[in-house]
């Protein structure tokens, strides 16, 4: 084995990879105890490092609006978008990766460019289109451009590679049809990649703040996110409460993050892996 | 495998088989992309010639387009934009590139602890990781004014975000602290995968550490720093919720972004057509930005 050498030059960035890790803790750990803190001790100027008399005074106040259905919301909108973009990316990434067509070429490379492009760019179009829908103010309008992103087909593309031709062939030969072929031989194949593309989404769809914000309005349709917001907009101060609140909104999502952790640091790695 | 030849009867029989059935599988993801990428797309792009409002629809040439260049706010929204774009993409690539060399090498469960830590911010999401961070900034209950004050760095109370020379740093802080966590999971990961015999070889011809990395690593993760490049340059230029919950671009437009301005005119004033001119530009700005990446990084690769 190697013999490791302290180095004055380790040491140091030992030290500084530690306040940073600090630093990049802080934050949520100031949303914990700002969310069980009393509103005399928020509104000190002297700050309490660590709350020394605990309420649940803030989830309360929380619990009159309607955090719960917020989110319940989030996590609808977030399932639904994951499961219709894994099926469809699947499906897609395989047909790119797998099948040798008239105009493959082509489309990828359209996947590609749309990808480039900046997504909130067509924001004001999008909600156009779904007014005319009558979809506006409803899940779906969140959901169906969640799923049309084509990351998920770039990804799966990349995991679809690795199915053996030799593989498919030999089911041709044996008689399996094309959706046979598909479901026993490649979905197994591919499968961790459907993992990864499935926590990637569930973020994703979670986070897109912006996206959310434009599609949906009244009060009983807003997801976790909108809601914190609306509620610092209504009351910018009561920092318990808006504490509560973003405590509300991340802790199910880090849960699950830290759940499937590594499912995930695969997804970001694949889809960076040139295409 | 390579079916370069004249196709013959047989073949391109088989050729028409596997394109229907390869529409058909594409098909569920084509009605998506199409429906909600592709036409918006080409909806925004047509409508950036028109004077398209709630009760409006003229075609007017390029006069949105000329407007925005006499438009002072949009001049001084480009300008906020494209400072963070220039502060945001080298400090997160350096620092994630950093970080990564630090820890890669690390045992595993301490690695992934530190890769976890740096990518929080991302999961926690920008809506909560913003409140706290507005708190923090705040004048009178926030800890920044607090410790500075302490410490004596400060002698009176800042008011971070409502003062135009602080408020846009303050933005990018905050932006930095939810940008560096993807570049670091996949910095973590192209950096395991050097070549280590290269590395061991290099290192018994006495090459010093600094050499290992630029002669033999930095060549190998280019693909990464490009990628990097580009996913940042993209966020940067779209940062939009940050502005909104932290400012709303004021105070004094010294924090409106292009992205900010985009939705006040189009969802405040209604003015779909000027914000879809906006965005249009907005896109081949990110276009130009990305592409000067990839030759710059390109000749360094060679």
């Amino acid at each position: 084995m190697r013999k490791i050498k302290v180095t004055p030059y380790k040491i140091l960035a030992g030290v500084i990879l530690a306040v940073l890790a600090v630093f990049f803790l802080f934050p949520l750990y100031w949303i914990l105890t700002g969310s069980v803190k009393t509103a005399a001790v928020i509104n000190d100027a002297v700050p309490q490092w660590f709350p020394m008399s605990p309420t649940m005074d803030n989830y309360e106040r929380l619990f009159d609006n309607p955090a719960l259905l917020w989110l319940f919301n989030s996590v609808a909108m977030a399932v639904l978008s994951m499961i219709l973009t894994c099926v469809t990316a699947a499906m897609a990434g395989y047909a790119l990766a797998k099948k040798r067509f008239i105009g493959r070429t082509i489309l990828f490379s359209i996947f590609i460019c749309a990808m480039a492009l900046p997504k909130q760019v067509i924001l004001i179009p999008l909600l156009r289109e779904m007014s005319f829908l009558h979809l506006h103010d409803t899940m779906w309008a969140v959901i169906l451009p969640t799923v049309g992103w084509p990351f998920g087909v770039f990804l799966m593309k990349q995991f679809s590679e690795n199915i053996p031709g030799e593989l498919l062939e030999a089911a041709r030969i044996d008689g399996a049809g094309e959706a046979r072929t598909f479901t026993e031989i490649a979905l197994p194949i591919i499968k961790p990649g459907i993992g990864a593309l499935a926590i990637f989404t569930f973020i994703n769809c979670w986070n897109d703040y912006f996206l959310q914000l434009i599609m949906l309005n009244s009060r009983t349709k807003l997801t976790i996110s909108l809601g914190i917001a609306k509620l610092q907009a209504e009351m910018s101060t009561d920092f318990g409460l808006i504490m509560a609140g973003a405590a509300l909104a991340a802790v199910p999502i880090i849960t699950i993050f830290l759940l499937f952790q590594k499912y995930f640091t695969r997804g970001i790695t694949m889809g960076a892996v040139k295409g | 495998m390579n079916k370069r030849m004249k196709p013959t009867g047989m073949q391109k029989a088989l050729i028409r088989r596997e394109t229907i059935s390869a529409y058909l599988f594409l098909l569920p993801a084509l009605i998506f992309f199409v429906g909600f990428v592709i036409v918006p797309m080409v909806m925004c792009l047509v409508t950036s010639f028109f004077n398209y409002s709630m009760t409006e629809f003229a075609f007017v040439g390029f006069s949105n387009y000329v407007e925005m260049f006499q438009d002072e706010i949009f001049i001084k929204a480009l300008q906020n934009t494209i400072l963070i774009v220039v502060v945001a993409v080298p400090v997160v690539t350096v620092f994630s590139l950093w970080v990564s060399s630090v820890i890669y090498k690390m045992n595993g469960a301490v690695c992934s602890f530190f890769r976890c830590i740096f990518y929080l911010p991302v999961v926690t999401g920008t809506v909560a990781v913003t409140v706290v961070w507005k708190w923090m900034f705040n004048k009178y209950t926030g800890l920044f004014n607090y410790v500075l004050g302490e410490t004596g760095i400060i002698d009176s109370d800042i008011s971070w975000l409502g003062d135009e020379r602080t408020a846009i740093w303050c933005i990018i802080l905050i932006l930095l602290t939810t940008s560096v966590g993807q570049p670091v999971v996949l910095y973590v990961s192209a950096l395991g995968n050097v070549d280590e015999s290269l590395i061991e070889a290099a290192q018994v011809d006495g090459a010093t550490s600094r050499q290992v990395f630029w002669k033999i690593k930095w060549p190998q993760i280019m693909p990464t720093t490009l990628y990097i490049l580009v996913i940042t340059t993209i966020n940067s230029f779209q940062c939009y919720a940050l502005i909104q919950l932290l400012t709303s671009g004021g105070p004094n437009h010294s924090t409106e972004t292009i992205m900010y301005y985009i939705y006040y005119q189009a969802f405040k004033l209604y003015r779909y057509g000027y914000g879809n001119a906006m965005g249009v530009i907005l896109a081949i700005i990110i276009a130009v930005f990305s592409a000067v990446q990839f030759k710059v990084a390109g000749r360094n690769n060679d």
